[in-house]
């Protein structure tokens, strides 16, 4: 959502796009201005922005729940990068639940989308029903799965009833583990891309694929090179916001996990939760926050960048 | 055979309808209508069907969690798995409801998610409306603070938030689990961009009769905009709805539980009951399904207009 409006926001501020002020009326609305953003403001800064720069602050601090916090410079994050031993392995668990559910997610909500084309019967109501899970608790989802995956459930016994051999102990398992917590997340959360782009896809003017048959070109032809450009837009954004969104990945492996076994499955804003509320290190959580958080912009900015090699914003 | 001809006369209205909505001239309809029909000689049977089955297939999980929920312990596991056990335990849900209070728990979520959606309404129309219709000094900058915040992860905020309602003695409050989330900068940011598409000249002629900006927002504005008021409730009220981390850290006490939490607590205490386990979960899955099933058309609508993407 963010980078929606980190983008369009230049559009709106230029002189052209915001409200151009009636000509020969007063001065500005700046009593006006301030009666409409004064509750919203008053909000926004005791709970979004002042936090975000206590947070920062914090961060720089050894800050018990209960005790005087010291300011302790930059030992939070030595910590975290030298001596700690589940900070690394929470970061490379993250990077691999990334590298893993964003690609999964776009290509089979792509897939889908585009299979849920105008052809198929009701197709409001399958992309509809694949988007259910993103709405439901996650919480009900990941305990859903618990089910399915557990020795003798679902999977299991279908395994044993098909095959005659049991399938792997998947939240048992130190190598299983992770991608069973990448399974569910794509099953649950996959279906908001899919209604990005079948909207986008809708968008498509079909005079333009038409053409392309015309001079020859085959379906896929025709996916590739005219309607995926004119959906790069909506691509580019669902990638960002997927990304984003799944760097904080908690709830799943909380879940079904807990972290392990061992911490093959603990994320870095589950090691924020076991620092901050279960060993009541404040600001060492804060720490860990940020590091997310530079992760987070560092990539969303280099996405940024690179759009321009791909992204098509004129038809 | 119906079901197949039916399947071309649907195919035909709505191929009909892309040209007709996407077309606009009259040259491109044309070619549409060529097109179509060369395309449709492959019938969608069997792509349909294959979609059908990827469906269920996809939907294996939640009917699974309500055939397990109706099923005594003991029938939960068997091999082959079963469909049905030998018979429909509806009292699973009564003994959830008895385990824990997931009525009250309902009540809470309920509470919490419609008083967070209507501040989050009224705080963002208000900001919205000075930043899309009046003029004041550092209009674009505050704007752009307000955007800023909207890249930062809720996990940077969760830890010095947590130390605030501490401080206010907030923990297990009501509006410790309201608040914070209620002013985030997004509804702004949403209803703004809605508004800056409502034409001056409405306003201009409210004006010159004599409204004040509070009556040009309530009477003007904010009609024109439901649309996107409605998106931004419902998304408001699914997102309290599901909200897991921030409870889990603020709340420790049955009075203000909520659903997703109650659900972490019947795992944490139940583990083992996996029939009253799917209960609940299917408890706390139902109402927002049903809304998303009920409001199916305005949410897929809002999520082209708004972008509201991969969360």
């Amino acid at each position: 959502m963010a980078l929606t409006g980190a983008v369009r926001v230049t559009d709106a501020t230029d002189p052209t796009a915001s409200p151009a002020p009636p000509r020969g009326t007063r001065r500005g609305d700046g009593r006006a201005a301030s009666a409409f953003l004064l509750p919203g403001a008053i909000g926004f800064v005791a709970f979004t922005a002042f936090p975000i720069v206590a947070s920062l602050v914090m961060s720089f601090f050894d800050w018990p729940v209960l005790g005087d916090p010291s300011f302790v410079g930059f030992q939070n994050f030595v910590e975290l990068f030298t001596t700690d031993p589940v900070f690394k392995t929470a970061l490379l668990n993250t990077a691999v639940f990334v590298l893993l559910y964003v690609p999964i997610n776009i290509v089979v909500s792509m897939g889908l989308a585009v299979w849920i084309s105008p052809r198929i019967i009701g197709r409001r109501y399958y992309r509809v029903l694949f988007f259910v899970p993103a709405v439901t608790p996650m919480v009900g989802n990941a305990v859903v799965f618990g089910l399915l995956y557990t020795p003798r459930g679902l999977i299991d016994s279908t395994f044993q009833t098909l095959f005659g051999v049991s399938a792997p102990n998947f939240l048992g398992s130190s190598s299983w583990a992770l991608p069973a917590v990448v399974l569910m997340s794509v099953w649950q959360g996959f279906g908001y891309n899919l209604l990005v782009f079948s909207a986008a896809l809708d968008a498509v003017p079909p005079s333009l694929t038409e053409a392309a048959a015309i001079d020859g070109a085959g379906p896929v032809r025709q996916f590739f090179s005219v309607v995926l450009p004119l959906m790069s837009p909506s691509l580019f954004f669902a990638t960002v916001l997927t990304l984003i969104s799944s760097f904080q990945v908690f709830v799943q492996p909380y879940i079904l996990t807990g972290g392990g076994p061992g911490n093959s499955t603990t994320t870095l804003v589950m090691y924020l939760y076991q620092s901050g509320f279960q060993n009541f290190r404040l600001g060492f959580a804060s720490a860990i926050a940020w590091v997310l958080f530079v992760i987070i912009m560092a990539l969303t900015a280099i996405q940024f960048l690179g759009q321009k090699k791909w992204v098509h914003y004129d038809q | 055979m119906t079901s197949e001809a039916l399947g071309s006369r649907r195919d035909a209205l709505s191929a009909s309808d892309t040209t007709g909505s996407a077309g606009g001239s009259a040259a491109a309809g044309g070619t549409g209508g060529v097109v179509t029909q060369r395309r449709r000689k492959g019938p969608p049977v069997v792509s349909q069907l294959l979609l059908t089955l990827a469906l269920l297939l996809f939907l294996a999980p939640l009917a699974w969690m309500v055939l397990s929920s109706l099923k005594s312990a003991g029938e939960i596991f068997t091999t082959p798995p079963k469909l049905f056990g030998e018979s429909l335990l509806f009292s699973n849900y009564s003994d959830a409801l008895d385990f824990l209070p997931f009525g009250r728990f309902m009540i809470n979520t309920a509470f919490v998610a419609v008083t967070g959606t209507v501040i989050t309404l009224v705080t963002s129309a208000l900001s919205a409306y000075a930043f899309a219709r009046l003029r004041f000094k550092g209009r674009d900058s505050l704007f752009l603070v307000y955007l800023g915040t909207l890249m930062v992860p809720q996990e940077v905020v969760v830890v010095p938030m947590f130390l605030i309602m501490n401080q206010l003695g907030w923990i297990n409050t009501f509006q410790a689990l309201i608040l914070p989330w209620a002013f985030t900068a997004f509804g702004t940011f949403l209803l703004r961009q809605f508004f800056l598409t409502i034409p001056k000249e409405l306003e201009e002629s409210a004006r010159i009769d004599g409204a004040g900006h509070w009556r040009i927002l309530t009477q003007i504005i904010v009609p024109i905009a439901a649309p996107a008021f409605a998106v931004l409730a419902v998304f408001t009220f699914i997102t309290y709805w599901n909200s897991f981390l921030w409870p889990l850290i603020v709340t420790n006490d049955v009075s203000t539980t909520t659903v997703p939490l109650g659900l972490n607590l019947f795992l944490g205490q139940n583990g083992q009951a996996w029939n009253l386990l799917m209960a609940a979960a299917t408890i706390s899955m139902a109402p927002t399904a049903l809304l998303v099933l009920l409001l199916q058309r305005y949410l897929v609508k809002g999520i082209a207009l708004s972008g509201l993407g991969g969360r």
